[in-house]
Parts: structure tokens; sequence; C-alpha cells
């Protein structure tokens, strides 16, 4: 059997606030493989968010570990985790959080800059992942010219842009309305057919029913896994 | 993309940008002017010493050249003493006295310089030629005052005894030549004619006496051995070198060094403390930014790079209208001190050097990037999941 892209063991996550101990996620283990796509549900607090925070290497565990390729994820220095969020890990935010000074174009090169990738090689996939979402032509916009969906959808292709290894996205749709939202789902889908790993975060049910495996949390620990028989026909139902 | 970013953070807020490099500007201003009245000086005072090429300035002994009334007796045989050495070119004597010139409306007073005219440094002529026997050359300043021009002859008197109610040593001279005195003040009249003439002008006391005598070493000759060799041959006089004029012009100038270091950093420490206001008011507003941007992978040294240009940029922006500012002010502020009375009108409080413009950007450069560093530093070392938590809530 494979060694699973992304793997928890006994994971915890503590915060101090207000003076008291809150954990977050308490002794969280699974394995995610190579082009799952996984939904994480459950109610405000549960510990969703910050089990993604740690997923991404944004966030480090207080005890267990976070495999990413079989790499201790809490173990890397600040660089390194930098540069493995840059380069193995794309990130779609509920705010979409693109800059506003930048046009759609700009803002998905910015990674691609970081990582160091030739002005004309980058500027090519930015308009190739911008068509890829449906926004070819629009890539001279900047946000604020953007609806709230072409936002996210250029945060999509941003996501994108270094070829990650897996996909992160925190409540990709808590901003959108239904229809806007299930147009950002359908692209998850079609990300995920085309063989990307996606772990979602979201309250969102149309887009946790697309999911091939959703995660039920609550009060910081794993009460629910189970995979869908159908995905693909619920998406396609969107 | 670093550019780019600090170009949008910048023109994305105009109004506060204009405002934080129009208080660079200022800010720039002033350094610049103190960076230039520090050293515009004693470099102006140099150049002043050096524009005729006398290194070397021999005075009665223990004075400094016109400080007192004193004189060199002998001027003849002193004379002829410096040039025993052969690295002395040429000795030019200098005797100052006051002249009188009777008009119809009353007497007009000048500065009179008895000079040798094959060697004399106090005068540039501006037309006319120098003065021989019986003639004298003026400044606009006494020509304006007698209603004289180069040609015309007048009475001038070495004296003026009012008991008799009578000048003394009067006698008619012709105007030879106008000039520019290098020494004088501005507006200060003045008269230069041959030595002998003066010196008989003066009477019985002032035969054979001069004030100064200029030296002009020959090139190549080490100018304070020739001083020490002065100072052994001759002990009744004192022998300065324009390094030691300069050293004691240094010292009596200390003050307006003292001040102009003084004000250069509050101008230096303000522009860095407004500089640095900014940055960080620009940082603190756009936190959750530089948190995506350390989520999506952005490496703390892009951050702090981007941050510390924003300063930069602000400052260099500023130092750059700062420096036209300030050139115009130093040259008001110029106008001014130099009206000062009794200051050689060839003095410059604030002389522009290159070099000091080049230290004032400098220093104004790294204020920015000083300026840029703790905002930086913040922006790049927030807690990434914090912050985003924060800013999603």
């Amino acid at each position: 059997m494979s060694e699973p892209l992304l793997r928890l063991e006994n994971v915890e996550r503590r915060y101090h606030m207000e003076g008291e101990d809150v954990r977050a996620v308490r002794g969280v283990s699974l394995a995610i493989d190579a082009g799952d796509y996984v939904a994480i549900v459950g109610p405000s607090g549960c510990g969703k968010s910050t089990l993604l925070n740690l997923l991404g290497a944004i966030d480090r565990p207080d005890a267990g570990r976070v495999l990413l390729d079989g790499r201790d994820v809490g173990s890397l220095s600040d660089r390194e985790a930098t540069e493995l969020r840059l380069r193995r890990i794309g990130f779609v935010f509920q705010r979409f959080h693109l800059l506003a000074a930048l046009n759609a174009r700009e803002n998905v090169e910015l990674p691609m800059a970081e990582a160091g990738v030739a002005k004309r090689d980058r500027a090519e996939r930015a308009r190739e992942l911008l068509a890829y979402v449906g926004l070819a032509g629009r890539e001279r916009h900047r946000p604020p010219q953007l609806s709230g969906g072409e936002q996210q959808r250029v945060a999509i292709a941003r996501a994108l842009a270094n070829r990650p290894a897996l996909i992160l996205a925190d409540e990709p749709t808590g901003e959108l309305d239904a229809r806007t939202g299930a147009e950002v789902a359908a692209l998850f889908q079609r990300l995920n057919d085309d063989g990307a790993t996606l772990v979602v975060v979201t309250h969102d049910e149309e887009l946790a029913a697309a999911a091939k495996r959703v995660i039920h949390m609550r009060d910081g620990v794993v009460v629910r896994d189970e995979r869908s028989a159908a995905p693909s026909a619920a998406a396609g139902g969107r | 993309m670093i550019g780019r970013l600090v170009a949008a953070a910048l023109l994305g807020r105009r109004t506060r940008t204009t405002l934080a490099i129009a208080g660079v500007a200022v800010s720039a201003a002033l350094l610049l002017d103190m960076v230039m009245l520090s050293t515009g000086m004693s470099v102006s005072f140099r150049s002043l010493l050096l524009s005729r090429g006398f290194q070397l300035r021999v005075a009665p002994k223990g004075t400094l050249p016109f400080d007192t009334e004193a004189t060199i007796p002998d001027a003849t045989a002193t004379i002829v003493a410096l040039h025993e050495s052969l690295d002395v070119e040429a000795v030019s004597p200098v005797l100052g006295g006051t002249i009188h010139i009777p008009g119809a409306r009353g007497a007009t007073s000048a500065v009179a310089l008895g000079i040798d005219p094959r060697y004399q440094g106090d005068y540039e002529l501006i037309s006319g030629r120098n003065p021989g026997e019986g003639e004298i050359v003026a400044n606009d300043a006494l020509l304006e005052a007698t209603g004289r021009s180069v040609g015309d002859t007048l009475t001038v008197a070495g004296g003026y005894d009012p008991q008799l109610r009578r000048f003394a040593g009067a006698r008619r001279m012709t105007i030879s030549g106008r000039a520019h005195f290098i020494y004088l003040a501005r507006g200060q009249r003045a008269a230069a004619m041959p030595i002998a003439s003066l010196q008989a002008l003066g009477g019985p006391g002032r035969r054979d006496r001069v004030s100064l005598m200029m030296v002009r070493a020959r090139q190549g000759a080490d100018v304070e051995a020739v001083r020490s060799w002065i100072a052994k041959r001759l002990p009744r006089v004192t022998a300065i070198s324009t390094e030691t004029a300069l050293a004691q012009v240094e010292e009596r100038l200390s003050y307006f060094r003292q001040l102009a270091f003084i004000l250069g950093s509050v101008s230096l420490v303000v522009g860095v403390l407004l500089v640095g206001t900014l940055v960080t008011v620009s940082v603190n507003e756009r936190i959750g930014e530089f948190a995506v941007l350390r989520a999506i992978g952005v490496a703390k040294r892009t951050i702090t790079a981007q941050i510390m240009l924003e300063g930069a940029v602000l400052m260099l922006a500023g130092a750059a209208f700062g420096l036209a500012l300030g050139l115009v002010t130093a040259r008001y502020l110029n106008t001014i001190l130099s009206s000062f009375p009794g200051l050689p009108q060839g003095i410059d409080f604030f002389l522009f050097q290159p070099r000091a413009a080049w230290t004032a950007l400098g220093l104004l450069a790294a204020a920015g990037v000083l300026a840029g560093a703790w905002p930086a530093w913040r922006g790049a070392s927030l807690p990434v999941a914090r912050t985003l938590r924060e800013e999603a809530a």
C-alpha cells in the first residue's frame, strides 16, 4: 500500500484564550491520499480551520505529527515551512484575499514570482490558469472590478500557480451566493477530476456533498469519517 | 513584483504618500543645509585664502593679519630677507589704512591698501589698469560715493586733524582702474595704491612699514618648511600658513559646526520618525495582507524587503525634493548671513559641494531603511494562523 500524501498522527493544538486553555484539536489522526477530495465539516469552533492550518504548515501542533510526503511539517524551520507552502500547497480563503492593487494575472503570478519562475513563463501560466477557471479575457481586471465568484476563481488560479500537491480551502463558498457557490464547487470538482488533492473546510452542504470523503468534527475531534458513494453525481447536480 | 507591490502601496494612498514626501523634503532640506553649513565656511575660506596663490601670511609678531593696527617695521629689509629663501617666489607687502576724499558734500572715508602692483593679491581689476605713482584703483562703492569714474582725478588725504579741521597729507591722485577687493566686506568703500604712496600719505610714522606680507612659495615647495624658516629667520614676525589660518578659523567656526550637527541630527531623526510612523501605520492596515502572503508561501525576506523599500522610496523621493528645496533655502540664508558687517564678500556660509549632497542623500537613504526596519520586522514576523483567524473574525 502506498504512503498517503498527508498523515496526521494524534495531533493536538491548544490555544490560551482569555485566561483559559482551549483544546482546538484533540488527538486527531487521519490519512489523506493523493487525488482525494476531502470535506471537513462541523459546527463553528469545532476546530476545522485550526486543523486546516495544521495541514497547511501555517500552524504547528502542540503534540502529534503532521506528515506531508512523509516529512514532519511540525519539525520544519520557518523558512522550510514557507518553502513547503509555496511549492507544495495551494490555499483558497473564504474572503479570497487577493491583492487589490494587482490585477488578476499579477495575483496569479505572485506565488510564481516568489518561486523564481521567469517572467514570461509565469505570465503564460497565469493566462492558462485564468482560462482554466473561466476568466480568460479578465486578466487585467483588478479584484474590485470582479464579482465575488470571479475573485474566488482568481484565488483558485493563484492556489494552482506552482502546481501544488495539495489544495486547502477554508470556507471557499462562505462569501458567495448559492449560484456562484455552485460554480466554485463545480470548479473544485473539475480540479479533483483533473487529479488535484483537495481538502475543503465548509459549512456548505452542497460543497461537502461533492467531496469523495467527508470528515465530521466536533469539539476538536473527528466524530465521523465517511466516504461518499457517488460524489461526482452530487457535484454534477449543481 | 516587489517593485509593483511597493508602487501599489504608495500610490494607493496618495495623500498620505504626498504628505510623507513633503515632510521628508523639509527634513532633507534642513539636513542638506546643515551639511553645507558645516563645511561651507571653511572650504570657502580656504578657497579665498588660496585664490591669489599666496600660501603664507607674515604679520607683526603675535597678531593675525589685520587683527590689530600693528605694523611690521623695516619692510624693505624684511622683503629682502624673505627672498633669501629659494622657496619664496614672490612677496606681496600690504599696508592697511584709511583715506579721506574731500568733496562738495563732505569727506568720504575708505579703506586704503598700499600694495606692490606687481605681486598684489588683494583685488581683481574689473577695468582700467594697476595704479602707478600718483594713481589709485577704487571699488564700485567708493566710485559711487564720490561720483567719480576711471580717469578722474581726486584729492586723497591720509588723515584728518579735527582741531585744525584740516586734512593731513592731501594730494591729487588719478583713478587708474576699477577693482573688486577680495577680502573686504560687501559695500565697504576701498582703494588701493602703490605702498610707497600710502606710506607717504601716513606721514613719517608709516615710513617703510607694512601691515602684512603675503608670501607665495615656489611650486612643489614644502610650505610648512618655508613657514618654519621664516619663523627662525625673522623672529619679529609671525608667519601663518593657510593651513594654520584655516585651523584657527576652524576653531572659531566650531560653534557653527556644532549647531549644524545638532540641527542636522534633529532633521534626520524627524525624518526617521515621520517615515517610520507612516510605514508602521501602513503595515498595521495591511496586516491581513501580509498574513495571506506568508500563508501562500511568500518569504519573510520578501515582505521585509517590500516594507523597507517603501520606507526607502518615501525617504529618497522626499530627499530629491528636499535637495532642491535645500539649495534654494541655502542660497537665501547665505545672502542673509553674508551681509553680516565686516565679512569678506567672498565668504560663503552655505557652499554647495556634490559631496555634501551625496552625504545628505546617503544619510537619508540609510534613515529610510532604518525607518522601515521595525515595521518590516513586524510585518514579516506576525503569527500567520492567528492573524488569519483574527482577520476572518
